[in-house]
């Protein structure tokens, strides 16, 4: 697979995360929501991490936190042997930039004001790299390797498909050249062909540049295909994190055995 | 057999470049009790297909020419007042992006009642209840009715819009990639759900995904389109066995394995030869 070391860039230790329901006006009560139970994942630098599991088992809240986007109760995040909680102003600025991520619902992360040629290139233009000129030529040929045409540089998220604005996403994310990108299912809206080709795109950005990825990815047959490893989620818990070929070998819980039996098209719809 | 849905020739542009087709020509039908999926490339046209069935075209966009049949009347040229009464109630919508379809600052249980005290007329405990077995129905524990959208995973919303679109049993549903966000397991508790539907209540459905796998266990016909047109259409076992345009073959060609072995690889357009000028 990729050349991977077991050197991690990315660590994160007993991370825990509770959300506190508002109360709304349908009769039940205030309830806590456990996001993230105890959660520990690692990332080796230069490769990639699966993490799979149900809805609404803390995938995309494990995200978030990673990249500090959403403040966490308890749990430390290593990036590079840095603390990320402690970084402040400048210096947290600095590593945003190597960290990046792909939202799981392209539409509403995107500024529905601006155009695809400033959103791509918002990141470049605030990190100061190249010159305007330079910036413009990046983002036109971002938006190629993702399979967008300069002619879209001037249009706004509405006149694109679902695909497309997933692919906007990626190139906003991909044109910072950044060191770990945290991807939230950013495939699930394209079609075969154009995901095939995003994720030849992610491998060769991995070689070129030895980037890591973190897979957030309900699609089995991906997953199998671009990660190295997996963490299985269920309930805001990691049950079972290891080598790709040899979970999907040998699965050790049912609950992984069940994922991987439920893949669609392999068996007839029984109730 | 009972024709359901029949679309007939369906053209869409936008409203400022009319002679740029974003739909071209597109005819299908749909009967009662059978599911048609509609696969193909991203931006081919299936979304807006799907919208302008509900009326729901932006403004930004035109329909040029086109029937729309719904259960023997041409709903194409219905004003927002007359489509308002069977959206929800005979047809329900699926969206593909559930951010922008749901509120934020209702809570889903209220948007899942909404239809149904509209429509159905129920109210007070009856209603509640019923809202609390939808969620129960899509796997979502009914004291999150009590939530916002935001507050919300992007699986558990994507079913708060299914729960909201089989609410009131509509005759015809129409699905827009409804399970993207959900893991396999969920995803397979829903399609039971909605084959329940169909079985039960004959409901008609119209599914657009990028799932072969989903296709394959869901189908009775599919329906392919790229760059704006239908290239092939068919049984379910016809356009996956037998693929008849070089563009669907090329498609299928794509679908990666589980086992990995097989390299991924995307099509190449430029040796593509369709008959399809872009
Ligand atoms: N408001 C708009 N203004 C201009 N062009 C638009 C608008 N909405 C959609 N389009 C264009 O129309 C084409 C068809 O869009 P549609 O959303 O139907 O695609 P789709 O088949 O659903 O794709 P996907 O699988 O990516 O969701 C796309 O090329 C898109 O860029
Ligand atoms: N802002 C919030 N307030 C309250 N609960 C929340 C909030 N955000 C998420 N949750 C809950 O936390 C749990 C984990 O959500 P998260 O979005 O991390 O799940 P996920 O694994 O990404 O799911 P999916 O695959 O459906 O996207 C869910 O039960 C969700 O309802
Ligand atoms: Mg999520
Ligand atoms: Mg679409």
């Amino acid at each position: 697979m990729n050349p991977t070391s077991d050197q991690h860039i990315l660590i994160a230790c007993g991370l825990n995360k509770t959300y506190t329901q508002r109360s709304g006006r349908f009769g039940f009560g205030n309830s806590k929501v456990k996001a993230l139970d105890d959660v520990s994942v690692s990332l080796r630098a230069g490769s990639t991490l699966a993490v799979v599991g149900e809805s609404g088992s803390g995938k995309s809240t494990l995200a978030r936190c990673l990249l500090q986007l959403q403040p966490l109760d308890s749990g430390e995040v290593m990036f590079q042997g840095n603390n990320l909680a402690k970084l402040s102003g400048h210096a947290l600025r600095q590593e945003r930039r190597h960290l990046q991520m792909i939202f799981q619902d392209p539409f509403a992360s995107l500024n529905p004001r601006m155009k695809v040629r400033d959103i791509v290139g918002e990141g470049l233009l605030i990190h100061e790299i190249g010159s305007p000129k330079e910036q413009l030529d990046q983002v036109v040929r971002m938006l190629e390797r993702v399979g967008l045409k300069t002619a879209d540089l001037n249009k706004y998220p509405h006149e694109f498909s679902g695909g497309q604005r997933q692919r906007i996403g990626i190139a906003r994310a991909l044109v910072l050249e950044p060191k770990v990108v945290v991807c939230d299912e950013p495939v699930s809206a394209l079609d075969v062909s154009i995901q095939a080709q995003i994720l030849l795109l992610l491998k060769s950005l991995q070689q070129e540049m030895a980037l890591s990825y973190i897979f957030i990815s309900h699609d089995l047959r991906v997953v199998r295909h671009i990660a190295d490893d997996i963490a299985v989620m269920h309930k805001g818990k990691i049950v079972e994190q290891g080598r790709v070929t040899e979970i999907y070998a040998a699965p050790a819980q049912d609950y992984t055995r069940n994922l991987l039996n439920s893949i669609p098209g392999r068996k007839p719809l029984a109730a | 057999m009972t024709e359901l849905l029949r679309i007939e020739n369906l053209t869409i542009s936008s409203a400022s470049a009319p002679e740029q087709l974003l739909v071209k020509n597109v005819s299908f039908a749909l009967e009662r009790g059978k599911t048609t999926c509609i696969v193909g490339e991203s931006g081919s046209g299936k979304s807006l297909t799907a919208l302008s069935v509900m009326g729901l075209l932006s403004d930004q966009l035109q329909r040029q020419a086109g029937r729309i049949v719904f259960q023997g009347t041409d709903i194409a040229g219905w004003n927002n007042q007359q489509l308002r009464n069977i959206r929800g109630k005979q047809i329900g919508m699926i969206f593909q992006e559930p951010m922008t379809s749901l509120n934020p600052v209702l809570t889903v249980g209220y948007q899942i009642g909404e239809g149904l005290a509209v429509h159905l007329g129920l109210k007070g405990a009856v209603l509640k209840a019923r809202v609390a077995s939808l969620l129960q129905q899509v796997g979502i524990p009914p004291e999150r009715a009590n939530s916002y959208p935001d507050e919300l995973s992007g699986g558990q919303r994507q079913r708060v819009m299914i729960a909201m679109s089989i609410a009131c049993e509509p005759a015809m549903l129409i699905a827009d990639e409804p399970t993207t966000a959900l893991d396999v397991t969920v995803q397979a508790q829903i399609l039971r759900l909605l084959d329940d539907l169909k079985t039960r209540m004959h409901m008609g459905m119209l599914f657009i995904t990028h799932d072969f796998g989903v296709v394959a266990d869901i189908a009775d016909n599919v329906v392919v389109m790229f760059r704006g047109e239908i290239v092939e259409s068919g049984s379910v076992n016809e356009v996956l066995n037998n693929p008849q345009h070089p563009y669907t073959r090329a498609l299928l060609d794509c679908v990666p394995d589980v086992e990995g072995s097989k390299p991924l690889k995307p099509i190449d357009y430029a040796w593509l030869k369709t008959g399809v000028v872009a």
